[in-house]
């Protein structure tokens, strides 16, 4: 399918119950696509809503309204309204995520965190571990580190651990939240090679970069997140 | 993968009296999943759990389970003696305090070998075989096998109880605030062991907790419980990260940031 992601007319609000229940709209009526092939960039000031669209998308986030359609086993799947089971199944198999920070598990190595979602995909532990010591050798992170649990790593560190765990699998549709964030010149550059590699696959990709080097390498479009912004009326 | 339910839970009650325990919850539970039920104390999730596992009878309301030849069976209509057959083989029940589910005055390799003896197995250097690797698997040091567990530690009595449970290779898990009586430290060890068998051995399980960072790192899927019915429902991250009932906000907000 040419067109692996579509959202559509989408809005969110939150309800705060402790504040006398007010309402705070984050975003309305957003509308895109995604081709498969393309890096589309959410655009916009901080507290446009670029993260609540990603998280909506990756099913962390109620959706109040709307839909948002992916290609899932060969089946229309609106994740707006799927039930728990299907969310966990599309994120298995379709929707990848690479998140700004790392929740890290005790006592699991950075070798398993990165080989995790192979794992769960049925592919065997060893070759698992050889696709994520190559990924971490790519991403510079010192070898001595892969067999320690992330927790004490530094930032840079961790998001390099959570970048290889992101880009392992070839989920059709793969979100990218501030990635590079806490990255060097180097890195960086590692993970625009990554994403042009995604992309020559077929790979959808939504994200933020708000390192404006990186979004000039790798976006292909830019979503302005402004145009839905809550409250707008709709032209 | 299988595309049926383990269990199904449908419009399940109890009233003590006229006192509502839990009231019209209902859900399905698939092979491999963790659900965790969160709610204070006196929300109705113990009563939950033990009208599950059948150690209390639910006022209406039925609860099937899927057995091993893929028959469904309605669990309060089993006899008693299907219902401890049940209890022994197919599941678990991992109580808080280690001592309700353990033989304190036998010995550990006991405690473990008992589950299996009661499923037949009679050879005793098997039995044995099994009882340390088990031990094993929950980090109990081998030399432990002939004590007893009164002379272990609160976090080694509750691995003991895990792995006496899970010898059988019970498919569901029931488990009551599983690491409620621990010290954190040993809390964050017992966690990350039972991530790991629960994973490896692919279990579906009910953790009753009153814990969030409980239920973030065991569940995939939590229901929230408030005066005996569920106020919220749904994927465990989604409801910690963007919870929508009064009380579930309540509950999210209340953690405090370490």
């Amino acid at each position: 399918m040419a067109t692996p992601l579509i959202v559509s007319e989408v809005s969110k609000a939150f309800t705060m119950h402790l504040r006398g229940g007010i309402r705070l709209p984050v975003v309305a009526n957003v509308s895109f696509s995604v081709r498969a092939g393309e890096c589309a960039v959410l655009g916009g000031p901080s507290g446009a809503g670029k993260s609540s669209i990603l998280k909506m998308v990756y099913g962390n986030y109620g959706v109040d309204q709307g839909q948002i359609i992916v290609e899932h086993h060969g089946q229309l799947v609106d994740l707006a309204t799927a039930n728990p089971r299907t969310v966990l199944s599309v994120r298995r198999d379709t929707i990848g995520y690479v998140s700004q920070f790392l929740r890290t598990v005790p006592r699991v190595s950075a070798l398993d965190v990165v080989a995790e979602p192979l794992v769960a995909r049925g592919t065997e532990r060893g070759e698992a571990h050889a696709r994520a010591s190559e990924l971490l050798g790519r991403l510079n992170l010192p070898e001595r580190l892969w067999s320690l649990p992330p927790a004490t790593f530094s930032g840079g560190e961790q998001q390099r651990v959570n970048i290889a765990r992101g880009f392992i699998t070839d989920h059709p549709v793969l979100l990218l939240d501030e990635p590079t964030a806490s990255l060097d010149a180097t890195n960086r550059e590692v993970v625009i090679g990554l994403i042009e590699e995604k992309k020559l696959k077929g790979t959808a990709m939504l994200g933020i970069f708000h390192d404006a080097d990186v979004r000039e390498a790798v976006a292909d479009r830019i979503i302005d997140v402004t145009a839905f912004a809550a409250g707008k009326v709709a032209a | 993968m299988t595309d049926e339910p383990l269990l199904r839970v449908t419009a399940l009650s109890k009233y003590y009296g006229s006192r509502i325990g839990c009231e019209d919850i209902s859900f399905d539970l698939w092979p491999g999943e963790v659900l965790a039920i969160v709610g204070e104390s006196g929300s109705g999730k113990t009563t939950l759990l033990n009208c599950l596992s059948t150690r209390l009878l639910p006022t209406s309301g039925t609860a099937s389970y899927r057995m091993r030849d893929g028959q469904w069976r309605d669990l309060y209509r089993m006899s008693e003696a299907e219902r401890r057959f049940l209890m022994r083989t197919d599941w678990g029940f991992v109580h808080q305090n280690p001592a309700d589910g353990l033989r304190m005055t036998v010995s550990a390799g006991a405690n473990v070998g008992e589950r299996l003896m009661a499923i037949g197995d009679r050879h005793y250097g098997n039995i044995r075989a099994t009882a340390v690797d088990w031990l094993g698997r929950v980090e109990i040091d081998e030399e432990r096998i002939d004590d007893e567990p009164r002379a272990f530690s609160g976090g080694m009595r509750q691995r003991l109880q895990i792995a006496r449970n899970l010898v059988t290779g019970p498919r569901l898990v029931f488990m009551d605030e599983p690491t409620g009586g621990l010290d954190v430290s040993v809390q964050a060890r017992l966690l990350d062991l039972l991530r790991g068998l629960v994973t490896d051995l692919g279990l579906a399980a009910i953790v009753v907790t009153h814990d969030l960072a409980v239920a973030r790192l065991l569940s995939q899927r939590m229901m929230v419980m408030k005066d005996g019915h569920v106020v919220e429902a749904g994927l465990t991250d989604r409801v910690l990260d963007d919870p929508r009932a009064p009380y579930t906000q309540l509950l999210v907000s209340s953690i405090l940031q370490v």
